[in-house]
């Protein structure tokens, strides 16, 4: 039991850095982007083919956040520069990620097994496994939320967060909206990309499916770290959806454990996302329906 | 001085080669002095919004010329425009940012039409700075510095997007019916702090109203819009005089037809 739950933890901490870029878009830019289903994958399969290549482990992690962010530009012009709904643009470029990451594999997927890896370097200090995706995933992540915090409390970053709030107003002020969404959509898939080469590397592994649900995974993490650990104030908002990652991965370890059959892990994912996010609607509803009659005047 | 806004055979039309086409500006000639204070007035759909709309860029003009202080802007979008322009809508909710703090909805307006850098969003400086301005509009809101303007009445954000559209002096001030969604008292009250502000700083000033009363109570200068054209335009020592009926016999002269227009409010 110990052991599963050290690794739902460590790899709950490896993709708290996709959900946090998962946060930037949905929660910050008020965007549902779908593009970190080919993002994640992207970083990765550049990440692993580049040290399967030869190239050092930090070399093709930069790489693999680069291209993610590239993956976030492509979908930002999409959808500011030609119009195309957010929704759309995110899906379009994901399904065309998925040649450009079987190109960047050469086939559907890539082992870097006994390859170093990030996760390697630290092991040859007498680290287990386990305790090297902690180290590194939670220093990783704190610095991302503490960099991310920094970020948008500047000028730009304010822009940022008033485009998603009200991009109306933002124009009034004189801010060129549409590169406020294409940044924070390349922080986003940056972010993703940099987590999907930090599991890849964790399972010394890349496959060209690794990316399907992802969203759904991100933004199950982002509601259970909302709800349980509330929403004060910008730091405490990252941290607490860093940490629903985490939770996330114990619930499922947990389920699994119990005797649920692995197939069905993205149906009950599914559900879950789809019974928190109606939950607004749903107590609203019953709020008024308890209204004794008469009573609804406005 | 000189003409801080001309504006040369602007025209509009609405859903071109429709059945909804609609004609909102018919070649609409204009020049503001600067200092001016001008109110408009006219029916529903006789262009007012429409002729705010596109000297801030939200629409682009199907044909004519806009210079703002001289500059031809006519083809600049609306955000790029904004470094001239202050603006308060109609609907408190679209002037500021809702999930942002006061402080920050206040920190962005006043960088408007700057670069934003990564410099840090709100200064130390600045936080006492906007205190003393929100004590002076008197709505308790200089202790709610850090609170959410969602949180705000509509009376409260539409005076806060107010201080936000003057905080950065403008060289124009588009007022486009801010009063119309507020309670009666609270429309006084954001109208008188309105002309405070213009008074102050002998702001340049286009407002839009549904109210006659106001529209010849406030500004030097009154225009009425009917079908896309200015039909009246009086200012000075004619304005002063001007009154409710005046102003219905005007409209009826230029329209040639009653005024039947109920959310004109005569009152």
């Amino acid at each position: 039991m110990g052991q599963i739950l050290t690794a739902a933890v460590a790899l709950g901490l490896l993709w708290s850095i996709m959900v946090i870029g998962v946060y930037i878009t949905y929660r910050v830019l008020d965007i549902a982007d779908l593009t970190v289903e080919g993002s994640i994958t992207l970083g990765a399969a550049i990440c692993t083919s580049m040290i399967r290549a030869g190239w050092s482990p930090v070399v093709g992690t930069a790489l693999a956040f680069g291209a993610g962010m590239l993956a976030g530009l492509a979908t930002g012009a999409l959808h500011t520069k030609l119009k195309i709904p957010a929704l759309l643009s995110g899906i379009l470029t994901m399904i065309a990620l998925w040649s450009v990451n079987l190109r960047v594999m050469g086939s559907a997927n890539v082992s870097i097994l006994r390859m170093p890896t990030l996760f390697t370097f630290i092991q040859r200090f007498g680290v287990s496994r386990y305790f090297s995706w902690i180290i590194l995933g939670g220093l990783l992540a704190l610095a991302l939320v503490t960099a991310l915090y920094w970020f948008f409390g500047t000028e730009l970053g304010s822009a940022i967060r008033a485009t998603g709030s009200n991009p109306n107003m933002v124009r009034a002020q004189g801010v060129h909206t549409d590169n406020m969404v294409i940044i924070g959509l390349m922080i986003s898939n940056g972010l993703v990309a940099l987590s999907g080469a930090l599991i890849g590397q964790s399972q010394s592994f890349a496959d060209i499916q690794m990316g399907m649900g992802s969203i759904v995974i991100g933004l199950a993490s982002l509601i259970v770290g909302e709800v349980l650990f509330g929403k004060r104030g910008f730091y405490m908002r990252l941290l607490s959806v860093a940490l629903g990652a985490i939770i996330y991965r114990i619930i499922i370890a947990l389920v699994m454990e119990l005797g649920m059959n692995p197939n069905d892990l993205k149906l009950f994912t599914a559900l879950t996302v789809a019974a928190a996010l109606s939950v607004p609607y749903l107590s609203a509803a019953v709020r008024v329906k308890r209204k004794p009659a008469g009573a609804a005047r406005v | 001085m000189c003409d801080l806004l001309q504006i040369k055979g602007l025209a509009k039309t609405f859903n071109r080669g429709t059945p909804n086409e609609k004609s909102a500006l018919a070649n609409i000639n204009l020049v503001v002095d600067d200092g001016d204070f001008i109110t408009m007035i006219g029916g529903n759909g006789a262009g007012k919004s429409t002729l705010l709309n596109c000297v801030a860029g939200v629409y682009p003009p199907d044909a004519g010329e806009i210079r703002i202080d001289e500059v031809n802007v006519t083809r600049w979008s609306e955000y790029r425009r904004a470094v001239y322009l202050g603006r308060v809508f109609q609907d408190p909710m679209m002037g500021t940012a809702a999930d942002m703090t006061i402080k920050e909805n206040l920190a962005l307006a006043r960088r408007r039409g700057q670069r934003r850098t990564l410099r840090w969003g709100v200064t130390a400086g600045e936080h006492e700075k906007y205190r003393e301005m929100l004590g002076e509009l008197e709505l308790g809101l200089e202790s709610r510095l850090t609170g959410k303007v969602g949180l705000l009445s509509g009376g409260q954000r539409q005076a806060l997007t107010l201080l936000m559209a003057i905080l950065k002096t403008p060289k124009l001030l588009l007022l486009d019916e801010h009063t119309a969604a507020l309670d009666p008292k609270t429309a006084d009250k954001v109208l008188d702090l309105t002309n405070r502000f213009i008074q102050a700083d002998k702001l340049t000033t286009m407002m839009v109203t549904h109210n006659m009363r106001h529209a010849l109570q406030l500004g030097n200068r009154l225009l009425m819009m009917h079908e896309g054209r200015i039909v009246v335009d009086v200012r000075g020592e004619d304005k002063r005089r001007l009154k409710v009926d005046d102003l219905l016999q005007l409209f009826e002269r230029a329209s040639g037809r009653q005024l039947d227009n109920d959310r004109m409010l005569l009152s």
